[in-house]
């Protein structure tokens, strides 16, 4: 059926002339892209798997017993895993909220019809286009307490954002705001820019206030593609890594990727971290797929 | 005829030579980025010269060293012959049939009695104490300790500190003593702090500066041959010591929780702190008037004794090692044989390399070259180190995840920390049956 459903192959094109079949075409394009997949995701993913029920470890060269579901068990009965998980649910929280109100609230500010616009929008996207590393690499001396320029410019002192315990995670947060709010930005102006402008004069004739028309017409509309933003900074935040890991080395902001990274590549437990990749794989996948549920939700309406 | 023979031997045994140089041999060592692999780029160019075996030192930053070290060992890679790795990485390296053994090499050179004690038994042995030996030591390193010299001797001061504590103002004999010059010159409305040292948590900064403490009150980290650890790492002594370096930390640079050795010497060339703690491989660098604007104050000492008058150093540094997925382990050998030549020793010391050869150390020419010399040579004879064994990254980990809320929060008392890491550990060490041997 799938064949059928294909635009059909211009009998004068040069592929038709070399005798090329649409089927053909088709492979040539596919198979490439299948083989790739398979040799560098879905093959690694089922080793990992078998490897998580191991005690293997890269770094030596006895060979992997099988321990079963032991290495689950050590890891979810692992006080110090937990408070991995909270630190990342908390980080995930704050900062795709922040960057979702920010870049939002940018977008609907910008969606009007104001001069240089053009202009403001692409300075607006220039720290998503910054490598992770510099941006970490540069907030870290823009926190620090001594000679940073945040405290200078906020008048905090010697406030220490990165060393605080309590402040470290949010002073990373914050960070993550700062450099991804742009994309939230750019999808939320998308989308804003596709509600029809009639329903904005309709809503005028029927005098409706600024907040009605806000929940009632902008929001329902934008909200499909705001999903879409928000799926994509939940999984993106949920794998943090490179920002926490040069901004702080507070346990109190050790996202699980760190502790991951630590497993897999300081620690060599090669078993162990492949069965929390696992873990941290299904958490993602159960939230994207709730995520998506509620998108198709907002889609049908 | 017999001319014309003798010719052409000659030049049969010229092409020849010629014709091995043109396959010049080359060998690769691995090392970290920092300035000792250029002075042992330097050092083996001259290798080079004599024997027409082209060596390069390639280096990787310090914070993907293991990782990348051990990413080559595992897929069991021939791109390097020798690695100079840390002398924690022995357990794993040896075990795991990454080195090659060099006992026979060892005992064939009398290398036990040529290199300084400590070096052999921390840079080259594993297991601890049992005659084998995986490297050959060749960068010695420990934690010592810079002071701004203007500030210990200004006059003002002096009569200030006297007057205070009851004492002379000088280079802390003991833990104690440094605390209270620490104290003394904690000063954050003037943007002085008392003192630097490591709290970095992420690989052993902080642990080595524990180390520190430990091992000078007169504490340990554990029995090495039995894996004792209960009533070891939890001893009376080690509390005390992670006590003081709590108190420490609250003299600190504001901010100073991530902090390793960049940070440290920083903070005594941006004017941040009196006293500095170090591995001596960075102090080339505060003599350097083009890196420390207060090279002419800066002066050095050796890591301090604790409250019993034990005096101990955190061991830094590496050994030389054979891989044993090398093509060229011949070759590799006979560099090894020039590398621990009394000539070689010698002229690596005066490049800048640090030395592990005791004749080179004792030499009054090598003491008096620099200002920190003496003190290098003190340290090297009274050092320790932490666990060598293959799961030490784990023990480490878990030293970190126990000593650095104590240490830079407050959280708990460093008896808990320290009870709690006692378990830790001994969980570890079961999970390998270290026990049932």
């Amino acid at each position: 059926m799938a064949t059928l459903a294909m635009t059909t192959l211009d009998p004068q094109s040069r592929a038709a002339r070399r005798g090329w079949s649409d089927l053909t075409i088709r492979n040539a394009f596919i198979i490439p892209t299948i083989v790739f997949l398979i040799v560098f995701n879905i093959f690694p993913l089922l080793y990992s798997l078998g490897y998580s029920f191991t005690d293997f470890r890269a770094s030596t060269n006895a060979p992997a017993n099988f321990v079963g579901l032991a290495n689950y068990r050590a890891l979810l009965n692992d006080p110090f895993i937990w408070s991995n998980f909270a630190i990342t649910a908390k980080y995930v929280i704050v900062s795709v909220t922040g960057q979702v109100v920010v870049g939002f609230g940018v977008a609907m500010l910008l969606n009007r019809t104001i001069p240089f616009k053009g202009l403001i929008t692409t300075l607006l996207l220039l720290p998503m286009m910054l490598s992770m590393a510099v941006v970490g690499l540069f907030w870290k001396l823009l926190y620090d307490p001594s000679f940073g320029i945040i405290n200078y410019a906020l008048g905090l002192g010697r406030f220490e954002w990165l060393s605080d315990p309590d402040m470290a995670l949010y002073a990373v947060a914050i960070t993550d705001i700062w450099m991804w709010s742009p994309f939230v930005m750019l999808l939320s102006l998308a989308g804003l820019s596709a509600v029809p402008k009639h329903l904005y004069e309709a809503a005028a004739i029927d005098r409706a206030g600024t907040f009605y028309t806000f929940f009632r017409i902008t929001l329902p509309l934008v909200a499909p593609i705001l999903m879409i933003a928000i799926i994509f900074r939940t999984m993106e935040a949920f794998k943090t890594f490179d920002l926490a890991f040069i901004l702080t080395s507070q346990p109190s902001a050790e996202l699980i990727s760190i502790r991951l990274y630590k497993m897999a590549f300081q620690e060599w437990q090669t078993g162990m971290s492949s069965a929390l990749a696992y873990i941290m794989l299904i958490m993602v996948v159960g939230i994207t797929n709730i995520y998506v549920k509620y998108l198709n939700k907002v889609k049908e309406r | 005829m017999r001319i014309r023979v003798a010719g052409l031997v000659a030049g049969l045994a010229a092409s020849l030579a010629y014709s091995t140089s043109a396959f010049a041999q080359e060998l690769t060592i691995f090392w970290a980025e920092w300035d000792p692999a250029n002075y042992l780029q330097e050092l083996v160019n001259e290798y080079e010269a004599e024997t027409g075996v082209k060596v390069t030192v390639e280096t990787t930053p310090w914070q993907d060293f293991q990782t990348k070290a051990f990413t080559e060992f595992n897929a069991q890679g021939s791109a390097y012959d020798m690695v100079v790795g840390d002398s924690q990485w022995l357990g794993a390296a040896s075990e795991a049939g990454h080195y090659v053994d060099l006992t026979e090499f060892f005992n064939k050179h009398n290398l036990g009695e040529v290199m300084a004690p400590a070096t052999v038994k921390y840079y080259a042995e594993y297991p601890s104490g049992s005659g084998k030996f995986w490297a050959i030591p060749a960068e010695g390193d420990a934690v010592g300790w810079s002071y701004r010299k203007d500030w210990f001797e200004d006059p003002k001061e002096m009569e200030a500190f006297k007057a205070k504590y009851g004492y002379d103002l000088a280079p802390p004999k003991t833990w104690a003593e440094m605390r209270d010059i620490a104290e003394f010159f904690h000063r954050p409305d003037q943007n002085r702090y008392g003192i630097a040292i490591y709290t970095d948590n992420s690989y052993d900064g902080l642990v080595m500066g524990v180390e520190n403490a430990i091992f000078s009150y007169g504490g340990e980290l554990g029995d090495y041959a039995t894996y004792e650890v209960d009533g070891i790492i939890n001893s009376e002594e080690n509390v005390k010591a992670l006590e003081m370096y709590r108190e420490l930390y609250g003299f600190t640079p504001p901010g100073w929780a991530k902090t390793f050795f960049v940070e440290n010497n920083q903070a005594i060339t941006e004017n941040l702190a009196a006293m500095s703690m170090n591995y001596f491989a960075f102090f080339p660098a505060l003599v350097n008037e083009a890196s420390n604007p207060n090279a002419k104050s800066t002066g050095f000492f050796a890591n301090p004794a604790g409250p019993g008058g034990a005096q101990f150093a955190a061991l830094g540094g590496q050994g030389i090692s054979v891989i044993s997925y090398s093509e060229n382990q011949e070759e590799a050998m006979k560099f090894l044989e020039w590398f621990i030549k009394d000539e070689t020793q010698k002229r690596w010391a005066e490049l800048g390399g640090y030395t592990a050869s005791a004749k080179v150390l004792e030499s009054p020419e090598f003491q008096n070259a620099t200002p920190y010399n003496k003190a290098f040579y003190e340290t090297m004879f009274k050092v320790k180190d932490f666990w060598a064994t293959p799961e030490y990254a784990e023990l480490l980990i878990q030293m970190n995840q126990r000593s650095y809320p104590y240490v830079t929060a407050g959280e708990g008392s460093a008896k808990e920390a320290l009870d709690a890491l006692a378990a830790d550990w001994k969980a570890t060490f079961e999970k390998y049956d270290r026990y049932k041997q």
